[in-house]
Protein backbone atom coordinates (compact mmCIF):
# COMPACT_ATOMS: atom_id res chain seq x y z
CA UNK A 1 0.00 0.00 0.00
CA UNK A 2 0.94 3.52 -0.75
CA UNK A 3 2.71 5.39 1.94
CA UNK A 4 0.78 8.78 3.64
CA UNK A 5 2.92 11.62 4.29
CA UNK A 6 1.69 13.05 7.69
CA UNK A 7 2.69 16.02 10.06
CA UNK A 8 2.65 15.22 13.63
CA UNK A 9 3.80 17.23 16.88
CA UNK A 10 5.76 14.71 19.33
CA UNK A 11 7.35 15.92 22.02
CA UNK A 12 6.92 19.47 21.24
CA UNK A 13 8.83 18.57 17.62
CA UNK A 14 6.59 18.86 14.52
CA UNK A 15 7.57 15.79 12.71
CA UNK A 16 7.04 15.12 9.29
CA UNK A 17 6.60 10.67 8.63
CA UNK A 18 5.69 8.78 5.78
CA UNK A 19 3.51 5.78 7.29
CA UNK A 20 1.11 3.11 6.49
CA UNK A 21 -1.87 2.73 6.25
CA UNK A 22 -2.10 -0.03 8.83
CA UNK A 23 0.36 1.12 11.11
CA UNK A 24 -0.73 2.12 14.31
CA UNK A 25 0.46 5.16 15.94
CA UNK A 26 2.39 2.61 19.00
CA UNK A 27 4.02 0.99 16.12
CA UNK A 28 5.18 4.53 14.57
CA UNK A 29 6.63 5.94 18.05
CA UNK A 30 8.65 3.06 19.00
CA UNK A 31 10.02 1.71 15.22
CA UNK A 32 9.87 4.72 13.52
CA UNK A 33 10.51 7.26 15.81
CA UNK A 34 12.68 5.03 18.42
CA UNK A 35 10.15 6.25 21.42
CA UNK A 36 10.29 3.26 23.08
CA UNK A 37 9.19 4.09 26.50
CA UNK A 38 5.69 3.31 24.99
CA UNK A 39 5.28 -0.01 25.85
CA UNK A 40 3.47 -2.49 24.10
CA UNK A 41 1.12 -5.06 26.05
CA UNK A 42 -2.30 -6.40 24.72
CA UNK A 43 -2.65 -4.70 21.65
CA UNK A 44 -6.21 -4.36 22.20
CA UNK A 45 -7.17 -1.67 24.42
CA UNK A 46 -6.83 -3.21 27.83
CA UNK A 47 -3.80 -2.74 29.77
CA UNK A 48 -2.83 0.93 29.01
CA UNK A 49 0.97 -0.28 29.04
CA UNK A 50 0.86 2.47 25.12
CA UNK A 51 -0.87 5.24 26.79
CA UNK A 52 -0.41 8.24 25.38
CA UNK A 53 -1.63 11.91 25.66
CA UNK A 54 -3.07 12.67 22.17
CA UNK A 55 -4.35 16.77 21.45
CA UNK A 56 -5.09 16.52 25.32
CA UNK A 57 -6.40 13.51 26.01
CA UNK A 58 -5.47 10.04 26.19
CA UNK A 59 -5.46 7.14 24.10
CA UNK A 60 -4.01 3.55 23.97
CA UNK A 61 -1.69 4.14 21.00
CA UNK A 62 -2.25 0.95 19.59
CA UNK A 63 -5.88 1.40 19.11
CA UNK A 64 -5.14 4.50 16.93
CA UNK A 65 -3.86 4.49 13.38
CA UNK A 66 -0.51 6.10 12.59
CA UNK A 67 -2.08 8.25 9.90
CA UNK A 68 -4.37 9.48 12.25
CA UNK A 69 -2.10 11.39 14.03
CA UNK A 70 -1.91 14.08 10.87
CA UNK A 71 -1.71 17.56 12.12
CA UNK A 72 -2.43 16.63 15.88
CA UNK A 73 -0.15 16.75 18.81
CA UNK A 74 1.72 13.63 20.38
CA UNK A 75 3.07 13.36 23.89
CA UNK A 76 4.65 10.24 25.24
CA UNK A 77 6.56 9.12 28.71
CA UNK A 78 9.69 10.53 27.04
CA UNK A 79 8.25 14.28 26.88
CA UNK A 80 6.36 14.33 29.88
CA UNK A 81 10.02 15.12 31.90
CA UNK A 82 11.24 18.74 31.50
CA UNK A 83 14.43 17.89 29.74
CA UNK A 84 16.67 16.20 32.14
CA UNK A 85 14.45 16.73 35.04
CA UNK A 86 11.56 14.42 36.08
CA UNK A 87 7.64 15.70 36.53
CA UNK A 88 6.33 15.03 40.11
CA UNK A 89 4.66 12.15 39.10
CA UNK A 90 8.19 10.04 37.89
CA UNK A 91 9.27 11.69 41.33
CA UNK A 92 6.90 10.45 43.15
CA UNK A 93 6.94 7.11 41.60
CA UNK A 94 10.42 6.72 42.33
CA UNK A 95 10.53 7.57 46.28
CA UNK A 96 7.61 5.52 46.29
CA UNK A 97 8.54 2.28 44.55
CA UNK A 98 5.29 2.48 42.83
CA UNK A 99 6.65 -0.63 40.41
CA UNK A 100 7.67 -3.74 40.18
CA UNK A 101 8.84 -5.15 37.32
CA UNK A 102 7.95 -1.53 35.98
CA UNK A 103 6.74 -2.38 32.43
CA UNK A 104 3.35 -0.90 33.29
CA UNK A 105 4.89 1.87 34.58
CA UNK A 106 5.15 4.58 31.68
CA UNK A 107 1.72 3.73 30.64
CA UNK A 108 0.65 4.77 34.68
CA UNK A 109 2.90 7.72 34.21
CA UNK A 110 0.97 9.28 30.97
CA UNK A 111 -2.16 8.47 32.55
CA UNK A 112 -1.27 10.05 36.18
CA UNK A 113 -0.28 13.39 34.51
CA UNK A 114 -3.02 13.50 32.49
CA UNK A 115 -5.44 12.88 35.42
CA UNK A 116 -3.71 15.23 37.53
CA UNK A 117 -3.52 18.20 34.71
CA UNK A 118 -7.61 17.17 35.01
CA UNK A 119 -8.17 16.80 38.94
CA UNK A 120 -4.84 18.32 40.62
CA UNK A 121 -6.08 16.50 44.10
CA UNK A 122 -8.21 13.36 43.98
CA UNK A 123 -9.55 11.09 46.14
CA UNK A 124 -8.11 7.55 46.30
CA UNK A 125 -11.34 6.19 44.44
CA UNK A 126 -11.30 8.67 41.46
CA UNK A 127 -7.31 7.71 41.13
CA UNK A 128 -8.43 3.90 40.81
CA UNK A 129 -10.92 4.96 38.68
CA UNK A 130 -8.89 7.29 36.15
CA UNK A 131 -6.27 4.69 36.01
CA UNK A 132 -8.57 1.60 35.89
CA UNK A 133 -7.32 1.35 31.95
CA UNK A 134 -4.13 0.71 33.13
CA UNK A 135 -3.17 -2.42 34.32
CA UNK A 136 -0.19 -3.84 36.40
CA UNK A 137 -0.04 -7.62 35.69
CA UNK A 138 2.59 -7.54 39.39
CA UNK A 139 -0.42 -6.24 40.77
CA UNK A 140 1.62 -3.48 42.92
CA UNK A 141 -1.48 -0.99 42.48
CA UNK A 142 -1.59 0.02 46.01
CA UNK A 143 2.47 1.69 45.74
CA UNK A 144 0.99 2.95 42.54
CA UNK A 145 -2.17 4.78 44.00
CA UNK A 146 0.48 6.27 46.95
CA UNK A 147 2.70 7.69 44.01
CA UNK A 148 -0.18 9.46 42.83
CA UNK A 149 -1.39 11.13 46.06
CA UNK A 150 2.20 11.92 46.82
CA UNK A 151 2.52 13.46 43.69
CA UNK A 152 -0.27 15.35 44.00
CA UNK A 153 0.63 16.65 47.42
CA UNK A 154 4.10 17.65 45.97
CA UNK A 155 1.75 19.46 43.26
CA UNK A 156 -0.35 21.23 46.32
CA UNK A 157 3.27 21.96 48.18
CA UNK A 158 4.61 23.88 45.23
CA UNK A 159 1.81 25.34 44.21
CA UNK A 160 2.09 24.17 40.93
CA UNK A 161 0.11 22.50 38.17
CA UNK A 162 1.26 19.73 35.63
CA UNK B 1 -2.51 -5.44 10.31
CA UNK B 2 -3.55 -6.77 6.63
CA UNK B 3 -2.81 -3.68 4.49
CA UNK B 4 -5.79 -1.24 3.34
CA UNK B 5 -6.19 2.21 2.12
CA UNK B 6 -6.77 5.04 4.40
CA UNK B 7 -8.35 8.31 3.32
CA UNK B 8 -9.24 11.08 6.43
CA UNK B 9 -11.65 13.26 3.80
CA UNK B 10 -13.15 17.01 5.12
CA UNK B 11 -16.24 16.69 3.02
CA UNK B 12 -19.46 14.39 3.70
CA UNK B 13 -19.98 14.02 0.43
CA UNK B 14 -16.51 12.86 -0.54
CA UNK B 15 -16.51 10.55 2.40
CA UNK B 16 -19.83 8.65 1.10
CA UNK B 17 -18.16 8.82 -2.52
CA UNK B 18 -15.23 6.91 -0.98
CA UNK B 19 -17.32 4.33 1.02
CA UNK B 20 -20.18 3.52 -2.23
CA UNK B 21 -17.51 3.00 -4.17
CA UNK B 22 -15.69 0.64 -3.02
CA UNK B 23 -17.34 -2.26 -1.51
CA UNK B 24 -16.38 -3.81 1.92
CA UNK B 25 -15.15 -0.52 3.17
CA UNK B 26 -15.33 0.77 6.94
CA UNK B 27 -16.02 4.16 8.26
CA UNK B 28 -13.35 4.70 11.39
CA UNK B 29 -14.81 6.94 14.17
CA UNK B 30 -13.36 6.22 17.71
CA UNK B 31 -11.68 3.26 16.37
CA UNK B 32 -11.68 1.34 19.58
CA UNK B 33 -13.80 -1.30 17.70
CA UNK B 34 -12.51 -1.40 14.61
CA UNK B 35 -8.94 -1.14 14.64
CA UNK B 36 -8.78 -4.03 16.97
CA UNK B 37 -10.77 -6.21 14.61
CA UNK B 38 -8.55 -5.41 12.13
CA UNK B 39 -5.51 -5.83 14.20
CA UNK B 40 -6.60 -9.49 15.70
CA UNK B 41 -7.97 -10.61 11.88
CA UNK B 42 -11.46 -10.94 12.61
CA UNK B 43 -12.31 -8.20 9.85
CA UNK B 44 -10.44 -7.60 6.66
CA UNK B 45 -11.07 -4.31 4.36
CA UNK B 46 -9.68 -2.57 1.69
CA UNK B 47 -10.31 0.56 2.41
CA UNK B 48 -10.96 2.62 6.03
CA UNK B 49 -12.48 6.06 5.92
CA UNK B 50 -11.61 8.41 9.12
CA UNK B 51 -14.75 10.59 9.57
CA UNK B 52 -13.46 12.77 12.36
CA UNK B 53 -12.37 15.58 10.10
CA UNK B 54 -15.58 15.69 8.95
CA UNK B 55 -17.42 19.45 10.83
CA UNK B 56 -21.13 17.92 10.61
CA UNK B 57 -20.13 14.21 11.84
CA UNK B 58 -18.73 15.90 15.19
CA UNK B 59 -21.58 18.45 15.88
CA UNK B 60 -22.78 17.73 19.53
CA UNK B 61 -25.42 20.65 20.22
CA UNK B 62 -28.74 21.20 21.31
CA UNK B 63 -31.64 22.54 19.08
CA UNK B 64 -35.38 22.91 18.23
CA UNK B 65 -35.39 19.16 17.43
CA UNK B 66 -33.51 18.14 20.53
CA UNK B 67 -29.79 16.80 20.93
CA UNK B 68 -27.81 16.10 18.03
CA UNK B 69 -24.36 13.54 18.62
CA UNK B 70 -22.74 13.68 15.24
CA UNK B 71 -21.13 10.06 14.20
CA UNK B 72 -17.57 10.72 14.68
CA UNK B 73 -17.95 12.25 18.59
CA UNK B 74 -16.40 10.72 21.61
CA UNK B 75 -17.99 9.20 24.50
CA UNK B 76 -15.98 11.95 26.45
CA UNK B 77 -17.37 14.67 24.40
CA UNK B 78 -21.04 13.62 25.26
CA UNK B 79 -20.54 13.13 28.37
CA UNK B 80 -18.82 16.20 29.49
CA UNK B 81 -21.85 18.27 27.79
CA UNK B 82 -23.79 20.26 29.72
CA UNK B 83 -26.90 19.45 28.06
CA UNK B 84 -26.19 15.97 28.37
CA UNK B 85 -25.13 16.13 32.22
CA UNK B 86 -28.36 17.93 32.80
CA UNK B 87 -31.29 16.81 30.54
CA UNK B 88 -29.75 13.25 29.37
CA UNK B 89 -28.59 11.59 32.67
CA UNK B 90 -28.70 8.22 31.28
CA UNK B 91 -26.45 8.63 28.34
CA UNK B 92 -23.75 10.40 30.53
CA UNK B 93 -23.88 7.41 32.64
CA UNK B 94 -23.82 5.28 29.97
CA UNK B 95 -20.49 7.06 28.52
CA UNK B 96 -18.45 7.16 31.78
CA UNK B 97 -18.96 3.20 31.96
CA UNK B 98 -17.35 2.59 28.50
CA UNK B 99 -13.83 1.13 28.90
CA UNK B 100 -11.42 3.17 30.80
CA UNK B 101 -11.32 6.86 30.21
CA UNK B 102 -8.00 6.09 27.22
CA UNK B 103 -11.36 4.55 25.02
CA UNK B 104 -13.79 6.83 26.31
CA UNK B 105 -11.67 9.44 24.42
CA UNK B 106 -11.39 7.67 21.56
CA UNK B 107 -14.84 5.73 21.23
CA UNK B 108 -18.06 7.55 19.50
CA UNK B 109 -21.05 7.26 20.54
CA UNK B 110 -22.33 6.39 17.04
CA UNK B 111 -19.55 3.76 17.00
CA UNK B 112 -20.55 2.01 19.88
CA UNK B 113 -24.57 1.86 18.26
CA UNK B 114 -23.26 0.61 14.78
CA UNK B 115 -20.38 -1.94 16.14
CA UNK B 116 -24.09 -3.68 17.38
CA UNK B 117 -22.50 -5.83 20.53
CA UNK B 118 -26.07 -6.64 22.58
CA UNK B 119 -23.83 -5.45 25.80
CA UNK B 120 -23.78 -2.05 24.38
CA UNK B 121 -23.97 0.03 27.27
CA UNK B 122 -25.07 3.61 25.48
CA UNK B 123 -27.93 2.08 23.27
CA UNK B 124 -30.32 0.73 25.96
CA UNK B 125 -29.94 4.84 27.23
CA UNK B 126 -30.46 5.91 23.68
CA UNK B 127 -33.36 3.76 23.77
CA UNK B 128 -34.63 5.14 26.24
CA UNK B 129 -33.92 8.45 25.33
CA UNK B 130 -35.90 8.06 22.07
CA UNK B 131 -32.85 8.47 20.18
CA UNK B 132 -32.98 8.26 16.27
CA UNK B 133 -30.68 7.68 13.72
CA UNK B 134 -30.27 9.53 10.77
CA UNK B 135 -28.42 7.40 8.04
CA UNK B 136 -26.85 8.88 5.21
CA UNK B 137 -25.51 7.39 1.99
CA UNK B 138 -25.54 8.84 -1.86
CA UNK B 139 -28.86 8.33 -2.18
CA UNK B 140 -29.81 10.34 0.47
CA UNK B 141 -30.99 9.99 4.58
CA UNK B 142 -33.31 8.00 6.35
CA UNK B 143 -34.36 8.58 9.88
CA UNK B 144 -34.78 5.19 11.67
CA UNK B 145 -36.01 5.03 15.18
CA UNK B 146 -32.97 3.43 17.07
CA UNK B 147 -34.95 0.44 18.86
CA UNK B 148 -35.94 -0.64 14.69
CA UNK B 149 -31.67 -0.26 14.25
CA UNK B 150 -30.62 -3.49 15.43
CA UNK B 151 -31.29 -6.86 13.75
CA UNK B 152 -28.85 -9.41 15.10
CA UNK B 153 -24.93 -9.41 17.27
CA UNK B 154 -23.08 -7.05 15.25
CA UNK B 155 -25.75 -6.48 12.79
CA UNK B 156 -27.42 -3.01 12.05
CA UNK B 157 -29.99 -2.18 9.73
CA UNK B 158 -27.00 -0.23 7.42
CA UNK B 159 -26.05 -1.15 4.21
CA UNK B 160 -22.84 -0.70 2.15
CA UNK B 161 -21.80 2.89 1.37
CA UNK B 162 -24.50 4.18 4.45
CA UNK B 163 -23.18 5.75 7.13
CA UNK B 164 -24.63 7.02 10.63
CA UNK B 165 -24.45 10.21 10.23
CA UNK B 166 -26.15 11.45 13.75
CA UNK B 167 -28.30 10.44 16.46
CA UNK B 168 -31.19 12.74 17.74
CA UNK B 169 -32.24 12.60 20.80
CA UNK B 170 -35.72 14.66 21.32
CA UNK B 171 -35.58 16.88 24.58
CA UNK B 172 -37.08 15.48 27.43
CA UNK B 173 -39.86 17.78 29.38
CA UNK B 174 -38.99 18.99 32.74
CA UNK B 175 -40.90 16.23 34.78
CA UNK B 176 -39.09 13.54 33.23
CA UNK B 177 -35.74 11.62 34.03
CA UNK B 178 -33.90 9.22 32.79
CA UNK B 179 -30.67 6.49 34.10
CA UNK B 180 -28.73 3.88 32.96
CA UNK B 181 -27.35 0.70 35.49
CA UNK B 182 -25.06 -2.50 34.37
CA UNK B 183 -24.02 -5.30 36.29
CA UNK B 184 -20.18 -6.35 36.37
CA UNK B 185 -18.45 -8.52 38.80
CA UNK B 186 -15.85 -5.77 38.99
CA UNK B 187 -15.78 -2.21 39.47
CA UNK B 188 -14.78 -1.24 35.96
CA UNK B 189 -13.35 -2.26 32.58
CA UNK B 190 -15.76 -4.97 32.22
CA UNK B 191 -18.42 -5.81 29.27
CA UNK B 192 -21.91 -5.91 31.05
CA UNK B 193 -24.14 -9.24 32.17
CA UNK B 194 -27.02 -7.37 31.94
CA UNK B 195 -27.94 -3.51 31.49
CA UNK B 196 -30.96 -1.38 31.42
CA UNK B 197 -31.69 2.37 30.68
CA UNK B 198 -34.88 3.69 31.79
CA UNK B 199 -36.93 6.72 30.88
CA UNK B 200 -40.09 8.03 32.31
CA UNK B 201 -42.03 11.12 32.06
CA UNK B 202 -45.02 11.91 34.55
CA UNK B 203 -47.41 14.84 34.88
CA UNK B 204 -46.20 17.76 37.01
CA UNK B 205 -49.31 17.78 38.79
CA UNK B 206 -50.72 14.21 39.18
CA UNK B 207 -47.48 12.58 38.97
CA UNK B 208 -49.13 9.69 36.56
CA UNK B 209 -46.72 8.70 34.41
CA UNK B 210 -47.10 10.17 30.33
CA UNK B 211 -44.17 8.20 29.17
CA UNK B 212 -42.26 5.28 29.88
CA UNK B 213 -39.27 3.81 27.87
CA UNK B 214 -37.13 0.75 29.32
CA UNK B 215 -34.53 -0.73 27.00
CA UNK B 216 -32.50 -3.82 28.10
CA UNK B 217 -28.70 -4.96 27.06
CA UNK B 218 -26.78 -7.93 27.14
CA UNK B 219 -30.05 -10.15 27.89
CA UNK B 220 -31.29 -10.76 23.82
CA UNK B 221 -29.34 -10.77 20.32
CA UNK B 222 -29.91 -7.52 20.23
CA UNK B 223 -30.95 -4.30 22.92
CA UNK B 224 -34.92 -4.99 23.69
CA UNK B 225 -37.19 -2.61 24.84
CA UNK B 226 -39.11 -4.06 27.79
CA UNK B 227 -42.92 -2.98 26.60
CA UNK B 228 -45.06 -5.00 29.07
CA UNK B 229 -43.29 -3.15 31.88
CA UNK B 230 -43.64 0.40 29.54
CA UNK B 231 -47.54 -0.27 29.37
CA UNK B 232 -47.54 -0.91 32.87
CA UNK B 233 -46.22 2.18 34.06
CA UNK B 234 -47.59 4.25 31.74
CA UNK B 235 -50.74 6.36 33.13
CA UNK B 236 -50.69 5.13 36.53
CA UNK B 237 -49.37 7.46 39.35
CA UNK B 238 -45.46 6.98 39.59
CA UNK B 239 -44.52 4.83 43.72
CA UNK B 240 -42.48 2.29 44.67
CA UNK B 241 -45.64 -0.26 44.61
CA UNK B 242 -46.28 0.31 40.31
CA UNK B 243 -42.05 0.63 40.08
CA UNK B 244 -41.69 -3.13 41.51
CA UNK B 245 -44.65 -4.66 39.46
CA UNK B 246 -43.17 -3.01 36.42
CA UNK B 247 -39.63 -4.11 37.37
CA UNK B 248 -41.57 -7.60 37.56
CA UNK B 249 -42.69 -7.70 34.33
CA UNK B 250 -39.22 -6.46 32.46
CA UNK B 251 -38.24 -10.22 32.58
CA UNK B 252 -40.99 -11.04 29.93
CA UNK B 253 -39.38 -9.32 27.14
CA UNK B 254 -35.56 -10.97 27.60
CA UNK B 255 -34.42 -13.79 26.20
CA UNK B 256 -31.16 -14.53 27.89
CA UNK B 257 -28.27 -17.17 27.11
CA UNK B 258 -26.13 -18.79 29.45
CA UNK B 259 -22.43 -17.95 28.98
CA UNK B 260 -18.99 -17.28 30.74
CA UNK B 261 -20.41 -14.11 32.06
CA UNK B 262 -23.53 -15.42 33.47
CA UNK B 263 -26.11 -17.65 33.51
CA UNK B 264 -29.81 -17.00 31.88
CA UNK B 265 -31.35 -17.25 35.13
CA UNK B 266 -29.18 -14.96 36.79
CA UNK B 267 -29.87 -12.11 34.02
CA UNK B 268 -33.54 -12.68 34.34
CA UNK B 269 -33.10 -11.69 38.01
CA UNK B 270 -30.51 -8.54 36.64
CA UNK B 271 -33.16 -7.54 34.62
CA UNK B 272 -35.88 -7.87 37.14
CA UNK B 273 -33.10 -5.72 40.03
CA UNK B 274 -31.86 -3.20 37.36
CA UNK B 275 -35.24 -2.11 36.22
CA UNK B 276 -36.35 -1.52 40.11
CA UNK B 277 -33.36 0.86 40.26
CA UNK B 278 -33.41 2.79 37.48
CA UNK B 279 -36.64 3.09 37.50
CA UNK B 280 -35.87 4.59 41.22
CA UNK B 281 -33.72 6.92 39.79
CA UNK B 282 -35.67 8.32 37.67
CA UNK B 283 -38.77 8.90 40.38
CA UNK B 284 -36.03 10.60 42.59
CA UNK B 285 -33.98 12.62 39.94
CA UNK B 286 -38.06 13.69 39.15
CA UNK B 287 -38.16 14.69 42.51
Amino acid sequence: MAKIQITTTVNGDERELLVEPGWTLLRMLRDELLLTGTKEGCSNGNCGACTVILDGRTADSCLVLAAEADGREVTTVEGIAFGAELNVVQDAFMQDASMQCGFCTPGFIVSTTALLRGNPAPAEDEIRLGLAGNLCRCTGYDKIVKGVQDAAASLEKQGARL
Amino acid sequence: MADFEFAAPVELDEALRLLSGTPGSRPLAGGTDLIDQLNAGRRTTGLVVDLKRIPVLMRLDVDGDGLHIGGARSCTDVQQHSAVRADYAGLAEACGLIGAVQIQNRAAVAGNVCNAAPSADTIPALISLSAHAIIRSQNGTRDVPLDEFFIGPGQTVLNDGEILEELVLPTPPDSSASAYLRFIPRNEMDIAVAGVGSYLEVDPNSKVITRARIALASVAPTPVRAREAESHLEGKVLSDEVIDEAAALAPNSASPISDVRGSAEFRLELVKVLTARTLRKCAERIG
